[in-house]
């Protein structure tokens, strides 16, 4: 804890050697009487403390990261280093457009680019990350149906297997979310479907490949469907790494979509964001793209605000979005170009089906055995769990005695005891048979010592921690006094 | 093959033990018809050589102009070790800390943050932040139509000295939920929330009233009188704060007899770079028993099997990975790598540094403000205590004089025509710490320029018809 | 299975009720309910006075990995909510048809008691429930 290295009187001076400017202009009752209790300490003491702490992380530059549905790519350095370059790091949000033209044709490009990858007709990059992109696109096919004076749609159908984030989107845009069964091969259930559409439908909220990680065969049948209903169709493009240069979502007939820029595109993950979460739409809802959005006049690029562009839905934060996440983006568009993304889409798929294939031949069980896997693929431990009382929790913490993130668990909801598992173009061929061999060791170690497995991690810098404490005696915050 | 490690022997050997004779096939499911062409609007890849030289002419062709713009995004001293330390790879590439035994490094380090920023603003709570200030007010109106349960009414005052575009956001996110912003006039003469305006409100269903200190024109509200009214009227009272300020103003904490209910604002000023307005991170405080109605991640402190202490996530189940449809907001990411750098800012900096960081930006700004005024026909706007922020009154068209000082590499300020078009020829001005003297005399003479030129009505060219 | 108390009644959504004999019900979440969510954290009461409608959330039962509605299994008004559960949430995994009870209301229909489940029926609801 960084407050037990300090000490009243200790400070960093190199950085503070300013006097304390007098403040007699302020009046005493707004002043504050007594200092904040922030650390006191020396900046090498600050430098040692955060470096040991960033050294008890697992991350993308340490370990094998495949954490199913989060995209743990590499992040390439030249992203965050030419995002950092001193002008663009010093150049105020609210600089006039003439001291803002490199920065926005950055913006520009990358608007048209995503523009292309998923064949929509206009792109928005302002929302800050997934959640907000979701909540930009459901807002839109509000707007839309607003604006025609259609106001009894109040629902989005949402598929159970869906990340919670969707319905939790629909009902902020003032929707009830109702929810779609997934069939037993991992396709929607288009009976249950059809059973829902009605004149009450605002929408639906798909992503494709699906939450369970295949294909959705029957996107076209569906799409017609909906849309005969007169619904909207929303394509949650939280990862297109799948797809990228080989279908597109606007093809596949779907009016709105947000991407991830920090999956697909590689922008780092930070520990949980900043993120970036443009949205793309059809003609038909483009008037309502939220601002602020980059334009070319014919010789300068300009921003499009509320005043060009008074039907959109608004604002979502106070400046243009999370710009730095969007110039690395940008960078690493460029980087890859057209035929590097569609390798993209060719070797995470490759790396999934092949991860997906050994572990099956290494006895796990596939949640879908006869789909071909997307970027990604669901292995079920329920047998390990029911013969051996070692379930997928336990599989995932010893993982990590073994140097690999464990991959997302107990997600999607619908699969019991499972594993979603993504390796990510990134990663080479000896490394996935090393977590191939990784698992095996775990079965082992399952079946002849389980309680040992059970009780894992065993190498970390704590063990299994204590949840109903922490959620029951809350200590969310060091106090001087508690020590 | 740029990121991708695959040799022609490990490809052949993948696609032998998937059974596949091509790597097209792994994409059959896709229905033929719906696969697409080449992306031909996409240019080709370039190394990281032409990448670099394109960024770098980029970065170059906006200048680096000399910023008196503040407006929401202030542009202060960074110590070096702040981002050297976010970017190492443990923190920049790392995901969510889902597992905690894997996490503790950003776990502590959050839990670290949320220590900082309830000393910095006396409150109880904090979460480990949300998308940015704007955002965070957004949020914490809607938490605060949730958490008041003695109104029924879901409106909440909301003062015209509150940044615009924090309005205008505020609005975009709350619209479809049915909820009523009513906003309050200001003061002409003070530049504060119109206490006779509030007062037509007393006895009304409001659930909550925002307060921001210092307020868009960078004056000080009377925040305990403020707060001691909406408590007599039953209403939540909504902090949003310059968290820099609050190392030298009173914390929202302790305003009025007990102290506002809920606090949020812009982190931006604690270590994150101007950078064209983000990614800056939105921070979120409350008092405890409001903790359940928080939205964002939370970090607890616990112990583990042997009963050494550590940290996790929890109160998960306000989430949308449990609660779904029910969840208290639909955000999963906080801003964690510009937490990261706000918390190893704070913690070098540490209580007296921002202090005296305040103090010098509050300095150089009354220092700005009163060599603009020494100018003809330019004046200070309003007669209040200000931050580090100042409202001026120029004699000619505030658009005019901003654009040629632009011209000559100065950002002169924000224009407030277009918010608040009541106020002629007005600009908000910024000075922070460090904006020298020097920069300051540039600034004073090159003002003086512009309106030397343009108030001696120059010669007019006839149009030439 | 045999400790589902033949006196009280019950729920498809794992509720219980008992009848106070004054026109009020008691009400909370089953042994087995407790069990499927596991060590509670935290117990959202509605307000004593509030008119809840038979088969809407009224409460809120949380563990560490799951949050669960609970539903009121009648119509009427809250007139007593159990206060003690605020800091104790462990109270309902450890005493689930006792002082782990959750809230009383005041029945506006007796004669909508008939539809519940008595404590056989119950069982082998739970029994279907587990294959």
């Amino acid at each position: 804890m960084i407050y037990e290295h300090s000490r009243r009187g200790r400070r960093a001076t190199a950085q503070s050697n300013i006097p304390l400017a007098e403040l007699s202009d302020i009046p005493a009752e707004l002043r504050r009487q007594n200092p904040a209790a922030l650390p006191e300490v020396s900046e090498m003491q600050a430098v040692r403390h955060y470096t040991r702490l960033s050294q008890k992380n697992f991350s993308i530059d340490t370990h094998f990261y495949p954490l199913g549905s989060c995209t743990m790519k590499y992040n390439p350095r030249a992203c965050n280093s030419l995002a950092s370059l001193p002008g663009f790091l010093a150049r105020h949000p609210l600089a006039p457009d003439t001291h803002s033209q490199g920065f926005l044709a950055c913006l520009y490009e990358l608007q048209e680019l995503l523009k292309n990858v998923t064949g929509m007709s206009a792109v928005s990059l302002s929302p800050a990350a997934g959640a907000q992109g979701e909540f930009a696109g459901v807002a839109m096919i509000r707007a839309y149906h607003d604006a025609r004076g259609d106001h009894q749609r109040t629902e989005i159908l949402v598929p159970d297997a869906a990340h919670g984030t969707n319905p939790a989107s629909a009902v902020m845009c003032g929707y009830k979310a109702r929810e779609i069964p997934t069939g037993r091969n991992g396709d929607i259930d288009v009976e249950a479907l059809k059973q829902a559409l009605g004149p009450q439908t605002a929408g639906i909220m798909l992503t494709n490949p699906s939450t369970v990680g295949v294909f959705e065969r029957r996107i076209k049948e569906i799409a017609g469907l909906v849309h005969e209903a007169g619904g909207l169709l929303y394509y949650d493009g939280a990862n297109l790494n799948a797809i990228l240069g080989k279908v597109r979502p606007g093809d596949m007939g779907f009016d709105v979509i947000h991407m991830n820029l920090h999956k697909t595109f590689s922008t780092p993950h930070g520990g949980g964001g900043p993120g970036a979460g443009p949205v793309g739409v059809s003609q038909r809802l483009a008037p309502y793209l939220p601002v602020p959005m980059a334009d070319y006049d014919g010789s300068d690029y300009i921003w499009l605000t509320e005043k060009e562009r008074p039907e959109s839905i608004g604002r979502l934060s106070t400046f243009a979005g999370n710009a730095g996440v969007l110039l690395r983006a940008y960078v690493y568009a460029r980087l890859l170009g057209r035929e590097g993304m569609h390798r993209v889409a060719e070797f995470s798929t490759l790396n999934a089906n092949y991860l997906l294939k050994r572990l099956m031949e290494a006895g796990f069980e596939a949640a879908y055995p006869q789909r071909r896997a997307s970027h990604e693929f669901i292995l079920t431990l329920k047998r390990q769990a029911k013969e051996l009382g070692v379930n997928t929790m336990d599989f995932a913490k010893r993982m990590l005695d073994y140097g690999v993130h464990a991959p997302t668990t107990y997600f999607p909801l619908l699969v019991p005891e499972c594993l979603l598992i993504e390796p990510t173009e990134s990663e080479a061929k000896e490394d996935l048979d090393r977590f191939v061999e990784i698992m095996r060791t775990i079965q082992h170690e399952a079946e002849n010592q389980p309680e040992m497995v059970k009780q894992a991690p065993h190498t970390m810098p704590v063990r299994r921690l204590d949840d109903v404490r922490a959620a029951r005696e809350l200590d969310l915050a060091w106090k001087a006094d508690r020590e | 093959m740029p990121f991708i490690p695959h040799t022609e022997d490990d490809i052949r050997d993948m696609l032998g033990a998937i059974g596949v004779d091509s790597i097209d096939a792994l994409f059959d499911e896709i229905p033929a018809e719906l696969r697409c062409g080449e992306l031909e609007a996409i240019p080709t890849g370039l190394p990281e050589m032409e990448v670099s030289r394109l960024m770098t002419a980029r970065a170059r062709e906006d200048g680096q102009p000399l910023c008196f713009i503040g407006a929401g995004a202030y542009d202060h001293h960074i110590p070096a070790a702040v981002w050297q330390l976010t970017t190492r790879g443990e923190f920049y590439t790392a995901y969510t800390p889902y597992q905690a035994e894997a996490s503790q490094g950003t776990l502590q380090l959050l839990y670290e943050y949320q220590s900082m920023m309830t000393a910095l603003t006396a409150m109880d709570v904090s979460n480990a932040s949300l998308y940015d200030g704007a955002s965070a007010l957004a949020e914490a109106v809607l938490m605060a139509v949730r958490a008041n349960r003695k109104s029924k009414s879901n409106r909440i005052l909301l003062p015209r000295t509150l940044h615009p575009l924090y309005r205008r956001v505020v609005r975009s996110i709350v619209r479809n939920q049915g909820i009523e912003l009513v906003e309050v006039a200001y003061e002409a003469g003070t530049g504060k929330i119109d206490r006779q305006a509030l007062d037509a409100h007393a006895g009304e269903d409001f659930a909550a009233l925002v307060i921001p200190q210092p307020n868009f024109f960078g004056v000080l509200e009377d925040v305990d009188q403020l707060t001691d009214w909406a408590q007599a009227n039953a209403m939540l009272t909504i902090a949003v704060v310059n968290p820099l300020a609050m190392s030298i103003l009173k914390p929202p904490g302790e305003w009025g007899a007990q102290g506002a209910d809920i606090c949020c604002g812009e982190g931006q000023p604690l270590g994150a770079p101007l950078a064209s307005g983000g990614p800056y991170f939105g921070f979120l405080c409350c008092r405890e028993k409001l903790v359940r109605q928080m939205p964002g991640r939370i970090i607890g402190k616990t112990v583990d099997l042997d009963g050494k202490p550590g940290y996790t996530l929890t109160l998960q189940a306000r989430e949308q990975h449990i609660r779904r449809s029910k969840a208290t907001s639909n955000i999963c990411t906080n801003q964690g790598l510009m937490v990261t750098a706000a918390t190893i800012h704070m913690a070098i900096m540490g209580g007296e540094g921002l202090q005296r960081m305040a103090a010098a930006s509050h300095h150089n700004s009354m220092k700005l403000t009163e060599a603009l005024s020494s100018l003809p026909g330019v004046e200070p706007l309003f007669d209040s205590p200000v931050f580090h922020e100042r409202v001026i009154k120029l004699p000619i068209p505030a658009q005019d004089a901003l654009r040629t000082l632009a011209a000559h590499n100065v950002l002169g300020g924000f224009d407030l025509g277009d918010d608040y078009p009541e106020l002629e020829n007005a600009v908000l001005v910024c000075a922070t710490e460090l904006r020298s003297d020097e920069e300051i005399e540039q600034y004073r003479s090159k003002l003086e320029r512009v309106i030397a030129s343009q108030v001696q009505t120059p010669c007019q060219l006839k149009p030439d018809w | 299975m045999s400790n589902t108390p033949k006196d009280l009644r019950y729920t498809k959504s794992h509720e219980w009720l008992r009848e106070e004999g004054d026109g009020s019900v008691t009400i909370g979440i089953t042994e087995h309910a407790q069990e499927l969510l596991g060590d509670l954290v935290f117990v959202d009461l509605p307000e004593v006075g509030a008119e809840v409608t038979a088969g809407g959330d009224c409460a809120v039962v949380e563990s560490v990995k799951a949050a669960s509605d609970v539903y009121s299994p009648v119509n009427g008004e809250v007139v007593a909510v159990n206060e003690a559960l605020d800091g104790a949430p462990e109270t309902i995994n450890e005493d689930a048809f006792g002082e782990g009870w959750m809230f009383k209301v005041k029945l506006a229909d007796a004669a909508e008691l008939d539809a519940l489940l008595d404590a056989d029926a119950y069982d082998a609801l739970v029994a279907e429930e587990e294959h």
